[in-house]
C-alpha cells in the first residue's frame, strides 16, 4: 500500500473505511459518470500514524479520562489541550511528501498554480462508516498551497477532538480510540456560470426533458431567485435543445481575486449573452440525466462550469437531490383511446398548437424556489 | 400593425401584360363572381410545396387530378368525420387550397361509424392491401410505358385492311392520348388510396407523444418510424454502388470527364467498362425515373432524360470513395439508434397502461408509413416522368405536322384543347388538305408565352381571404404545415416584420447547428452552383437533391410541413435543416452568413 491518497476518480469500494462516507460518495459519483469536482482523500491511516504516536496516545487517553464531561469549562480545557498537542506534533515526512504530491498534480490537472480547494473532515470508524454529523468537525474553504492543505489536515484530524464531537461521542457511546477521521481535498469551483437542472419539466411535469437555468457567476444568484437566468429545455433522449430562452442577466456572484465572494453588475454586452454554449448546455443536461439514472427517481441537480478545469471536463456536479413536486404526484395514465378510436378522437380534437416545433418563448423559470 | 386578413382573391389585380391569363385553365379553376360570396368566405393558401411557380395550361391536369383525388377519397371513400376535401383555384397562374371541413357537429358524428368500417377494413388489411397496391401501380406504369404516338401515316397499313380491323390511325391516337390522361388520373387515385389513412395513423400516434412528452421533438418522434430502407433513397443508394463498383473495377477514371455519350463509348471498349455499364442501364429504369424537382411541372428534370445530372452526381461519390471517404449509411447504427430512442422513451413513460397503447400507435404508425415514404417515388417520380416523357412523344408529333416549334409546346394547351388539336390534325389527314393548327397554334402559344413569362415574374401572396381563428384540419398542418402560427406569420409579415432581416422561424426538421455563407436557389438548375460548406437556401427542396446533401452545411426552405418530402429527405440524411420558414428566399441573400440552428428551428442572419 502506498497509503494515504486516494483520488476520487481512482476510488474503489474496499476503499470505503479509509476515506469516510464523505468522500466515498464523492468517488462513488465520480465513477457513475457524475463529475464532481476533482480531488483527493487523504485516508485514515494518515491519521492513525499520528495518533498512535506512544506519547499522544498516552497524553490523549490520561487527559480524557480524567475530565468531567459535563463540566463545560474543563472540557473546553481538555479539548484545547488535545487540539495543540496533535496541531503540533510532527507529521511523518511520507504523508508530507504525499500530499504535497498529490495537491501538486491536482494544480496541475487544473493548469492553476496553489488551486484553491476546500479541506473537509469525514469521521470514520469500522463498524460506523459515517461517524460525524453536519458542522461537528470542521471544515476550510479557499485553501491554498501545500503548506495551508497540511495545516488545515491537522486541523481537521484535531477536529475530532472539539469539546462538541467529544461530548457527542460520549453520549453516542462511541469508543474515542476507534473514531478515525480521513481528509477530503477538493477543488474549490470558480464557476463562469452556474444554476441548477431538473430532470423533468417543472412546468409541466415531462419527464422527457431536463428544465436548466443558468446564470454568470456562483449558482446561489439563480437559487436564491436574484437573478432572471437563461433557460433550457433539452429532451433527454436526443439531447435535442427543444427550448431557449435568454435572459437580461444584470448581476453575478463571483469569486473575487481575494476568494471572497462578491455581488458585481454583469457588463451591458454581456448580460444578454447565452451564458452556456449548446455543448455546454447539451453536458450540463446529461450530467443530471446520470444523476437521475444513478439515484434512481427524478433530481434537482445544482452544477457550474468551472473556468479552471478543461473543455469536457468543466461542467461540475454540486449536488442532486431528489425532485419532490411532481415526483410526489400519482403518475396517472393518459386517458387516449386506443385503436381506431384514438384516431377518430385525434381526427375531432384540434391539433393545432401541439403540431410542429417553433420554438421561441414560453419557457418557464426553474429557478426560484 | 399586423394586418387581420388576407387580400380577398377579388382584390389582386392582374399583372400588366397577362390578361386573359383565365382561359389557360379549366373555366372552374379561377376565383369568378359567380361564387364570390364563397370564395370570399374562405381561407386560401398558396401551395408552394407542390406548385411554387405559375402553372402550364397542361401541367394544371395533376393539380386538378391530385387535389380532386385527395378530396375524394376524405369526402367520399374513408368518410373523414371532420373534413371533407382541398377546395382548389388557380389566381393569376398560381395554386391556392383551401381545406373544407363538415361544419355541422351532427353530421360530423354521423360520419363516424362509416369511417369506422371503411378505414377499419383498410387498417385491418393494410399490407395485403398495400402489396396489390404495388402490383397496380406497376402495372399502371406498364400501361403508361405501352402507350405510343407516332405520326399519322402515309397509307394505312396492309393488314388493317386485311385484318378487317375496321378503324384507323387517326382514331387510335385520339384514343391513346385520352387513355394517358385517363391512367394519369387511375394514378392520382391510387396515390390517395392510403395516403389519407396514413397521415391519421401518424397523428394519432404523433398527437400520443406529444399528450405524453409535451416537449419532445417532433424529430424524435418521426425517427422512431422512419423507414430504413425506402424505395424513395433507392435512386441515391444505386449511385453510391455504381460509385462504388466503378472504383472496384478500375473504370472510375473513365467516368470522371466527358459527356455522358463520351463516356459510355470510352466504357464500351473493355471488359470491365462493360460490365459497369450494364449495371448502369439495370439501374436506370426504374431509379433514374426520378425528377430533379417535385415532379410537378413537365419542366422539372428528369434523370433517364438528362443523364448528365445522376453523372454528376456519381462523379462526386467516385471522388469521396477515391478520397477514402465511407458514403455508406450506417444501417445498423441506423436501426440500434432507433431501438434505442423507442426503449428511453418508453421507459419514461408513466405508467405500463401507456407503455400499451405506445407500442400499439407506434406499432400502426410504422406499418402505414412505408406507404407515406415511398408512394413520392412510385407517383411523382416514376409515373410522373412517363407521362411527361409520353406527352412530349405526342409533341413531337405535333412538331412534325408544323403544329408546334417545339415538343414542349404541347404543354401550352389544356388538357381538353390537345383533343381538339389532334382531331384538327386527324380530319386533314383524312381528308387529304392541310390542317389550321400549323397557323394557328404557333401563334397562339406565342400569345400564351408572354402571358406566362408575365405570370412567372409575379409574386404569389402566400394566402388569401378570411384566415382561420385555428388551423385544425389534420392533413393541412401534417401535409402543408399550415398551422395557426404560420398564418399569424404571414400576416404579420405584410407590413415588414419587427425583426425582419434578422432572424427567421421555422421548422425543427432536422437537428445539428451550422454556419456559412448561404446559397439562395431557386430551381434544380442552379444546384450546380452550390459550393461545399455552403447553407443551402430554397424555396422547398427535392429528394433528387439528396447527392449535395453530403457536401453542403445545413438546408433552409420557406415552406415545408412535417411530412413534406423535403423534411422526410433531411431527416433521413441528419442534415441541419429548418424549413417552412416563409421569407428564407426573400430575406437571405447568396453570400450572407448565416447560421442554421436545426434544434431550435432558428436561422440568424449574420451579416
Amino acid at each position: 500500500m502506498n497509503g494515504y491518497i486516494v483520488w476520487f476518480d481512482g476510488y474503489s469500494d474496499h476503499d470505503r473505511i479509509r476515506v469516510g462516507g464523505k468522500s466515498a460518495s464523492l468517488g462513488e459519483m465520480t465513477a457513475a459518470g457524475l463529475p464532481v469536482p476533482p480531488g483527493f482523500a487523504i485516508t485514515t491511516e494518515a491519521y492513525h500514524t499520528l495518533r498512535n504516536h506512544p506519547e499522544i496516545r498516552s497524553r490523549v487517553h490520561s487527559l480524557l479520562g480524567s475530565v468531567d464531561l459535563l463540566d463545560a469549562d474543563a472540557l473546553e480545557g481538555v479539548s484545547a489541550e488535545i487540539r495543540r498537542l496533535i496541531d503540533a506534533a510532527e507529521i511523518p515526512r511520507d504523508i508530507v511528501d504525499q500530499v504535497t504530491d498529490a495537491y501538486a498534480e491536482l494544480c496541475e490537472r487544473c493548469g492553476v498554480e496553489d488551486v484553491p480547494v476546500a479541506v473537509r473532515s469525514s469521521a470514520t470508524a469500522e463498524d460506523l462508516p459515517d461517524a460525524s454529523f453536519a458542522g461537528e468537525h470542521d471544515t476550510y474553504l479557499w485553501v491554498r498551497g501545500a503548506d495551508q492543505v497540511l495545516a488545515k489536515m491537522r486541523r481537521c484530524w484535531s477536529s475530532l477532538f472539539s469539546a462538541r464531537a467529544i461530548s457527542y461521542r460520549h453520549e453516542m457511546g462511541h469508543d474515542h480510540d476507534v473514531i478515525s477521521m480521513s481528509v477530503a481535498v477538493q477543488k474549490m469551483v470558480v464557476p463562469r456560470a452556474a444554476g441548477v437542472a431538473f430532470t423533468l419539466n417543472p412546468l409541466d411535469g415531462d419527464r422527457s426533458t431536463v428544465a436548466i437555468d443558468a446564470s454568470w457567476g456562483l449558482g446561489e444568484a439563480v437559487v436564491g431567485g436574484e437573478v432572471n437566468p437563461d433557460n433550457y429545455l433539452v429532451d433527454k433522449v436526443l439531447f435535442e435543445i427543444v427550448k431557449r430562452k435568454v435572459s437580461r442577466k444584470e448581476m453575478e456572484i463571483r469569486v473575487g481575486d481575494d476568494d471572497r465572494v462578491e455581488q458585481v453588475a454583469v457588463d451591458v454586452e454581456r448580460q444578454t449573452q447565452p451564458c452556456l454554449s449548446d455543448e455546454e448546455i447539451r453536458t450540463v443536461a446529461r450530467l443530471a440525466r446520470r444523476a437521475e439514472r444513478y439515484y434512481g427517481v427524478p433530481q434537482d441537480v445544482e452544477w457550474a462550469l468551472d473556468v479552471h478545469l478543461p473543455p469536457g471536463e468543466n461542467v461540475v456536479l454540486l449536488q442532486s437531490r431528489p425532485e419532490t413536486v411532481w415526483s410526489r404526484r400519482p403518475r396517472v395514465p393518459i386517458s387516449r383511446p386506443l385503436g381506431l378510436e384514438g384516431i377518430v378522437a385525434t381526427l375531432l380534437a384540434p391539433l393545432d398548437g401541439r403540431v410542429g416545433d417553433r420554438k421561441e418563448e414560453g419557457v418557464g423559470q426553474t429557478g426560484s424556489r | 400593425m399586423a394586418q387581420t386578413r388576407f387580400p380577398s382573391p377579388f382584390d389582386i389585380p392582374t399583372p400588366e401584360g397577362a390578361e386573359g391569363w383565365e382561359e389557360l385553365y379549366t373555366y372552374s379553376l379561377p376565383f369568378s363572381e359567380d361564387r364570390r360570396e364563397y370564395e370570399e368566405s374562405m381561407f386560401w393558401f398558396q401551395d408552394g410545396i407542390h406548385w411554387g411557380q405559375a402553372l402550364m395550361p397542361w401541367d394544371a391536369t395533376f393539380y386538378e387530378f391530385a387535389i380532386a383525388s385527395l378530396s375524394q377519397y376524405n369526402t367520399r371513400h374513408y368518410i373523414i368525420p371532420p373534413a371533407l376535401g382541398v377546395d382548389y383555384r388557380v389566381l393569376n397562374g398560381y395554386c391556392y387550397l383551401s381545406p373544407v371541413g363538415v361544419a355541422d357537429p351532427d353530421e360530423v358524428t354521423r360520419r363516424v361509424p362509416h369511417f369506422l368500417e371503411r378505414a377499419g377494413f383498410y387498417f385491418g388489411n393494410w399490407n395485403d392491401l398495400y402489396g396489390k397496391w404495388m402490383d397496380k401501380i406497376r402495372a399502371l406504369i406498364d400501361r403508361m410505358e405501352a402507350l405510343s404516338f407516332d405520326p399519322l401515316p402515309e397509307m394505312e397499313d396492309i393488314e388493317v385492311v386485311t385484318g378487317g380491323r375496321g378503324m384507323g390511325s387517326g382514331r387510335d391516337i385520339l384514343a391513346r392520348y385520352h387513355e394517358l390522361v385517363d391512367l394519369a388520373l387511375v394514378l392520382w387515385q391510387h396515390h390517395f388510396e392510403f395516403l389519407n389513412l396514413g397521415y391519421a395513423a401518424y397523428l394519432d400516434y404523433f398527437g400520443f407523444c406529444k399528450q405524453a412528452f409535451p416537449n419532445i421533438p417532433d424529430l424524435a418522434i418521426a425517427r422512431m418510424v422512419a423507414g430504413i430502407e425506402v424505395d424513395l433513397f433507392r435512386p441515391n443508394e444505386e449511385l453510391k454502388r455504381l460509385a462504388k463498383l466503378a472504383v472496384e473495377l478500375g473504370v472510375a477514371d473513365k467516368l470522371m470527364s466527358g459527356t455522358v455519350v463520351e463516356v459510355v463509348a470510352s466504357l464500351e471498349a473493355s471488359d470491365e467498362g462493360r460490365r459497369w455499364l450494364a449495371e448502369w442501364e439495370e439501374v436506370k429504369q426504374p431509379w433514374f425515373n426520378f425528377s430533379a424537382g417535385g415532379g410537378f411541372y413537365h419542366s422539372d428534370d428528369i434523370w433517364i432524360e438528362k443523364l448528365e445530372i445522376p453523372m454528376g452526381y456519381l462523379r462526386g461519390y467516385i471522388a469521396k470513395v477515391q478520397n477514402g471517404e465511407d458514403i455508406e449509411r450506417p444501417i445498423e447504427e441506423v436501426r440500434a439508434e432507433r431501438d434505442r430512442i423507442v426503449a428511453e422513451y418508453t421507459e419514461l413513460l408513466s405508467t405500463d397502461e401507456d407503455r400499451e397503447a405506445f407500442q400499439q400507435k407506434l406499432g400502426l404508425a410504422r406499418v402505414v408509413f412505408p406507404y407515406v415514404e415511398n408512394h413520392n417515388f412510385y407517383v411523382e417520380h416514376w409515373g410522373h416522368s412517363v407521362l411527361w416523357r409520353k406527352m412530349r412523344e405526342l409533341g413531337r408529333v405535333f412538331v412534325k405536322e408544323g403544329f408546334f416549334t417545339d415538343e414542349n409546346d404541347i404543354f401550352y394547351l389544356r388538357r381538353d384543347e390537345v383533343p381538339e388539336a389532334l382531331w384538327d390534325m386527324y380530319s386533314a389527314w383524312a381528308v387529304g388538305t392541310s390542317p389550321r393548327g400549323p397557323k394557328y397554334w404557333p401563334r397562339e402559344i406565342e400569345r400564351r408565352r408572354k402571358i406566362l413569362d408575365v405570370l412567372s415574374a409575379w409574386s404569389p401572396p402566400k394566402a388569401l381571404g378570411q384566415p382561420p381563428e385555428v388551423v385544425t384540419e389534420p392533413f393541412t398542418i401534417m401535409l402543408w404545415g399550415i398551422t395557426s402560427d404560420s398564418v399569424n406569420m404571414w400576416l404579420g409579415a405584410g407590413d415588414g416584420g419587427e425583426d425582419e432581416g434578422s432572424t427567421l422561424h421555422g421548422f425543427a426538421a432536422s437537428p445539428g447547428v451550422a454556419e456559412g455563407p448561404a446559397r439562395v436557389i431557386f430551381t434544380a438548375d442552379e444546384i450546380g452552383t452550390v459550393q461545399p460548406g455552403e447553407i443551402l437556401v430554397a424555396p422547398i427542396t427535392a429528394p433528387a437533391w439528396a447527392p449535395i446533401f453530403g457536401t453542403i452545411a445545413a438546408t433552409v426552405t420557406d415552406i415545408g410541413g412535417m411530412m413534406s418530402h423535403a423534411a422526410i429527405v433531411c431527416r433521413e440524411y441528419g442534415l441541419p435543416a429548418v424549413t417552412g420558414t416563409a421569407f428564407a428566399t426573400r430575406d437571405i441573400k447568396t453570400g450572407q452568413r448565416i447560421r442554421v440552428d436545426g434544434s431550435s428551428g432558428t436561422v440568424t442572419i449574420l451579416g
